[in-house]
């Protein structure tokens, strides 16, 4: 009884602790214009990637409006130009272009997302423990970082691309474990190896903490904010590549931003310039606003992880 | 420091030998062999398929191929091309390194310096017009969608404008009477560059050796006299103009990959000085009466230029992947678009051959990095 109140007392005053540092970082973040900027950026495709099945069930009928299979039969020539059924024209295959652009939407954020959360989980458990045991497993992970650097990874892709048929889920898996043993391995390694020699860890120790649990317990959350940093910086390089890759036409997908492209360019449109602009234009300025959001909003996360980047109050 | 670049050289060699391992196993990795490529075809008895996986060494255990391939890798034979059908992989691959080494080496060395005097620029003066405009234009031209601000580029300089050509290495119209090749005129053109930009570092070297500053001001005249006599002798060879084409059809695909890498180095430029401008040294400068320009480029950003160099590996590599992109989007028949038109046409020995290649690209850049590195630090010189 006596224990589990003061696990409770503890629980409530950690979640205050975080909460402060949590309130302290948002208005560092929101101070700066840049931050703000990306978050108005992904809020919007968010709503964007949320906005198609709702419409989809509402006034959009599957026949016309599916993003692959759908065909404008209301327009006689395909490509149409953007008109009041169509806000964004359709593709030289008559399927609605605002349609394909939304679907896609949704699965850029799955993507980044699990290419980001498999790099996190990968590299703070890599950085944590080459930086807690060092010697050989410390040198092993940093010479495999150090080799995954040296590769090109959209050339690797496009390789493996040659090799499997790469879908969306194996696309996030492998762009994450390059990133998770690649370079963001390294930094969080430097970070823990700051956070190791802190005292609270030598008093975990002396406590009767074990490896692991020092490791997960007291060192990898206190690596967390570092690798929400990078997770961005992942997201961005994981929608690039795909993008690339679709573009290219390498990839195992229904249809992606890349794709859209991929199919003006292959019927030769893009040599149309301005005159078959909602071919390209909301797809290649889509890639280029979601990447620079996630960007730029860890460039502004930097500032909050990273005190000396602070700009001075004086 | 010789201690340390053999160490380097040492790791570089590993890597390689990874690379090439890694290549090995990515191949045996997917269903089926070179043989079945060949073998699908049911009219072929199934005693000549057996010849030739025996042709193939396919017949072996795998180590024996494994130890085959390293051989093999090593004294570069790559295999014959699929695609390109007689010719060895090595053949079209050293017909195209070249091309994509001046696109990515240019371009690199353009974006940087381009990056680094912004990014100079933009720490100095925080928090003006020129900071918000050079990061967010930068951040956008680096995080852009490669391909498509690359035809984007083809649409407005080529088709609209008319000033440069679409794409391709150069104009057949303008060779139909050459008597070289094309791959003579431009060894010939990367000799040229070689040689004057050793001469450049000749100069500069001897003249600041001399140890008087008044003869450094002389580096720049002779730089220029040598660039003159190069460009005669160019105009008297009687290939200048198909030089000119090459150079003509050079322009675009260097400009833009320029504008897309240089971002990157012009950010961490920024953030690097962020860190120096509060060092005491820089105060200690400007307490001195320095000028101000002196205080920002000869203490700030010296000393902020350190970890830039480390990151410089990073963008090498981004500028590794915006060439092969590039080079798809403009068809610059360099290893670029090769990789690309072998993955295409399934065309493995090829894109093996490409992928080691472009390995061996990063591994250089490694290289340069840890020479610049040396030369920058003198921590590492004296050890």
């Amino acid at each position: 009884m006596e224990v589990g109140h003061s696990r409770l007392r503890l629980l409530l005053a950690r979640t205050r602790l975080a909460w402060h540092s949590f309130r302290t970082g948002w208005s560092i973040f929101m101070e700066s214009r840049i931050g703000v900027l990306s978050l108005v950026i992904i809020a919007l495709f968010a709503v964007m990637a949320v906005a198609h099945p709702i419409l989809m069930l509402t006034i959009w009928d599957t026949d016309t409006y599916d993003p692959v299979t759908g065909y404008a039969f209301d327009q006689l020539e395909q490509p149409a130009p953007p008109s009041w059924r169509h806000p964004l024209g359709t593709d030289p295959l008559g399927r609605d272009v605002l349609s394909q652009l939304l679907w896609s939407t949704r699965s850029e954020f799955v993507l980044g997302i699990t290419a980001a959360l498999v790099t996190v989980a990968i590299a703070t458990t890599v950085g944590a423990v080459s930086a807690y045991y060092g010697g050989l497993v410390d040198v092993f992970f940093m010479r495999l970082a150090d080799l995954i650097i040296a590769l090109p990874g959209i050339s690797l892709l496009i390789v493996l691309s040659a090799l499997f048929k790469l879908n969306l889920f194996y696309l996030a898996l492998v762009i994450g474990i390059l990133g998770g043993f690649g370079g963001t391995a390294i930094i969080l390694k430097s970070q823990a190896l700051s956070i190791k020699v802190k005292p609270y860890i030598e008093a975990a120790r002396v406590a009767g903490g074990g490896h692991i649990h020092i490791i997960f317990v007291h060192i990898i959350p206190n690596l967390l904010p570092l690798s929400l940093l990078y997770m961005m910086f992942t997201v961005t390089s994981a929608i690039f590549a795909e993008a690339v890759l679709s573009f290219l036409g390498l990839l195992d997908l229904r249809m992606s931003w890349g794709i859209m492209i991929h199919t003006a360019n292959t019927g030769g449109y893009l040599m149309g310039g301005t005159r078959y602009w909602w071919l390209v234009v909301p797809a290649g300025a889509s890639i280029t606003l979601l990447c620079s959001a996630f960007y730029l909003g860890g460039r502004a996360l930097d500032e909050v992880v990273n005190p000396r980047l602070r700009r001075r109050h004086d | 420091m010789t201690g340390y670049l053999v160490r380097r050289a040492g790791q570089l060699v590993i890597t390689l030998f990874l690379i090439i391992t890694f290549a090995f196993f990515l191949v045996q990795a997917q269903p089926g062999d070179y043989a079945t490529f060949y073998a699908l075809d049911p009219d072929m008895p199934p005693e000549v398929k057996e010849q030739m996986r025996a042709s193939f060494g396919l017949d072996k255990p795998l180590w024996q191929q494994y130890l085959i391939h390293l051989k093999n890798t090593v004294t570069g034979n790559f295999g014959v091309s699929f695609g390109h059908f007689p010719r060895p992989v090595m053949e079209v691959l050293i017909e195209r390194v070249p091309r994509t080494a001046v696109l990515f080496l240019t371009a690199t060395v353009l974006s940087f310096y381009i990056g680094f005097l912004l990014g100079k620029a933009i720490a100095w003066r925080r928090g003006g017009f020129l900071e918000y405009t050079a990061t967010i234009s930068g951040a956008t031209l680096f995080t852009v969608f490669t391909p498509a601000f690359a035809l984007m580029m083809i649409w407005i300089f080529a088709f609209r404008l008319g000033w440069l050509p679409v794409g391709k290495f150069l104009d057949p119209l303008v060779w139909r009477h050459a008597e070289v090749s094309a791959n003579f005129v431009f060894s010939q053109m990367l000799l040229t560059a070689f040689l004057i930009t050793a001469f450049a570092f000749l100069a500069l070297y001897l003249l600041r050796k001399t140890g008087r500053i008044g003869l450094v001001k002389w580096a720049g005249p002779l730089i220029a006299v040598a660039l003159v006599v190069a460009l005669l002798i160019w105009s008297l060879s009687g290939i200048g103009g198909l030089a000119l084409d090459i150079l003509h059809h050079m322009i675009l695909p260097i400009v833009t990959l320029t504008l897309i890498s240089f971002a990157g180095t012009m950010l961490l430029t920024r953030n690097s000085m962020l860190e120096t401008v509060r060092e005491d040294y820089v105060m200690a400068a400007r307490a001195k009466g320095l000028p101000e320009k002196l205080v920002r480029d000869r203490h700030a950003a010296r000393n902020a230029l350190l970890p830039v160099v480390t990151s410089l590996v990073y963008s090498l590599i981004f500028a590794i992947d915006g060439s092969v992109i590039i080079e798809g989007v403009f068809s610059w028949p360099g290893t670029g678009l090769t990789l690309l038109q072998a993955v295409r046409s399934e065309d493995l020995p090829l894109v093996m051959g490409a992928m080691v290649f472009i390995g061996l690209f990063s591994l250089l850049a490694h290289v340069i990095v840890d020479v610049l590195y040396v030369y920058l630090d003198p921590r590492i010189r004296y050890q």
